[in-house]
């Protein structure tokens, strides 16, 4: 075992965990947060994505002690913390059916979040590259396309009016 | 399954040591997403895990005009495949760090871990042999470089053996009018390991093919240069005849097996045709430069 510190959605928490213990685990069974779904456990799938430093990574692939000094963010961070408002790539998904059974969900959302901030105009094609590595058992990728693409449009006409 | 020990090297020197101190009972860790698959299904477990992850020394890309490129062993693909230089100077290995895994995979995994993995089908290995790429070896007797070519012994083995480290892979500097292209297999567009790799590389004289080389992945226990391959071609000019010549030599130089992703005998029909094309598009590469 050993203590383990993590910075998860902004705060700072200490854990204690085994040494070999994945990230996924740590979320999932010792925080509990289970917004981070584990599917294959083995890195083929994307369910487990979370966010170090901005950029996907898969938790279940990754050693919790290497995540320590990273700012880590899962799904449950993803929304604004003070008005609790969704992000327009959660509310894509809430308008437009984005998810069935909701497993892939949370990884794709990150994973797209963290794409959309490098690409904020991506053609349908890069979307479904990006997104390459996150496998939906339901096959629900065409809709889950569509709210990558109308989220990214919404972000650029949000930050117009913010202006 | 008693979990590893797990030790953390904070410099070059201290990882060797520590790795000399356990030996064979230690292995080095890095991005963990090849080892930790390993761990889950109970393969290969060691007593102590060594990681390297926070030697930053190890993490660079660096270039100059005499010396040619260096990349440290714990620079990550993602890294690789988006560098700026490399996919001007060297992009066939930033095309091939760009179809390893999958994005995720890619910000994790290494340079150093798909090498010293030594998977047959490891995506940047046939590049970086036709890069006539090089290995920075250190260990407690000091520092060696090797040809990459002989860097790998078998699946899963390399010449590192129990007191050794890969600390970077040195490309000489790419010579004028040439071109590569890296060509992988895959049973779908996504994330899968190579059925089939193809790497060649080519320097253009006036009229005939100065140099060719052409290296294979997933196709033998180790990556491998596809020799006669290149002979029929080094010298020549380049006829569909020759090439056709060509991609059947590749073919018959690869020892493939049957498994999930694909049969012995398609994986040696694939390389016939891929060793054409990926020979056709390096020529292409390096009559635009």
């Amino acid at each position: 075992m050993s203590e383990i510190v993590l910075k998860i959605n902004g705060a700072q928490v200490e854990v204690k965990a085994a040494t070999t213990a994945t990230l996924a685990e740590v979320l999932r069974e010792e925080l509990g947060l289970t917004g981070t779904k584990m599917m294959c456990n083995e890195g083929e799938c994307g369910a487990c994505t979370v966010l170090i430093n901005g950029e996907p990574i898969l938790s279940c692939m990754t050693l919790a002690i290497d995540a320590q000094n990273k700012d880590i963010l899962t799904i449950e961070g993803l929304a604004d913390p003070v008005t609790g408002r969704l992000h327009p790539i959660q509310k894509a998904f809430v308008e437009r059916s984005g998810m069935q059974c909701g497993v892939c969900t949370p990884g794709m959302i990150l994973t797209a979040k963290a794409f959309l901030d490098e690409n904020p105009d991506p053609t349908e094609e890069d979307v479904r590259h990006a997104l390459s590595g996150n496998l939906c058992r339901c096959g629900n990728y065409r809709r889950i396309t569509e709210c990558v693409l109308d989220a990214a449009e919404k972000m650029k006409t949000g930050e117009k009016d913010e202006k | 399954m008693t979990p590893p020990k797990v030790l953390t090297a904070r410099s070059v020197e201290e990882a060797v040591s520590l790795l000399s101190e356990y030996g064979e009972k230690a292995k080095f860790v890095s991005g963990a997403t090849d080892l930790l698959m390993q761990l889950k299904r109970g393969e290969a477990v060691p007593e102590c895990l060594i990681r390297l992850g926070e030697i930053r020394d190890l993490d660079f890309i660096k270039y100059d005009e005499t010396g040619g490129l260096r990349v440290g062993a714990l620079t990550t693909i993602v890294e690789i495949a988006n560098s700026p230089l490399i996919r001007g100077k060297f992009s066939i290995l930033a095309q091939a760090a760009g179809m390893l895994g999958t994005p995720a995979v890619r910000n994790q995994a290494t340079l150093g871990g798909n090498l010293c993995n030594a998977a047959p089908s490891a995506d940047t290995a046939p590049p970086l042999l036709v890069l006539g790429a090089k290995a920075k070896i250190v260990g407690k007797e000091g520092e060696k470089i090797v040809p990459l070519e002989d860097f790998f012994v078998g699946p899963g083995q390399t010449i590192l053996g129990q007191d050794r480290l890969l600390a970077e892979i040195q490309v000489p500097n790419i010579l004028a009018h040439s071109g590569g292209a890296y060509l992988k297999q895959k049973r779908r567009q996504g994330a899968d390991l190579a059925v089939v790799g193809v790497a060649a590389w080519v320097v253009m004289g006036r009229k005939v093919l100065n140099d060719v080389k052409i290296a294979l992945g997933a196709v033998a226990p180790t990556p491998i240069r596809a020799k006669k391959a290149e002979g029929i071609l080094r010298g020549r000019k380049v006829d569909p005849e020759l090439l056709e010549k060509s991609g059947q030599a590749a073919a018959g130089e690869a020892s493939p097996i049957d498994d999930i992703r694909g049969s012995a005998d398609y994986r040696r029909e694939l390389l016939a045709v891929l060793t054409k094309r990926a020979i056709t598009e390096a020529i292409q590469q390096a009559e635009g430069r």
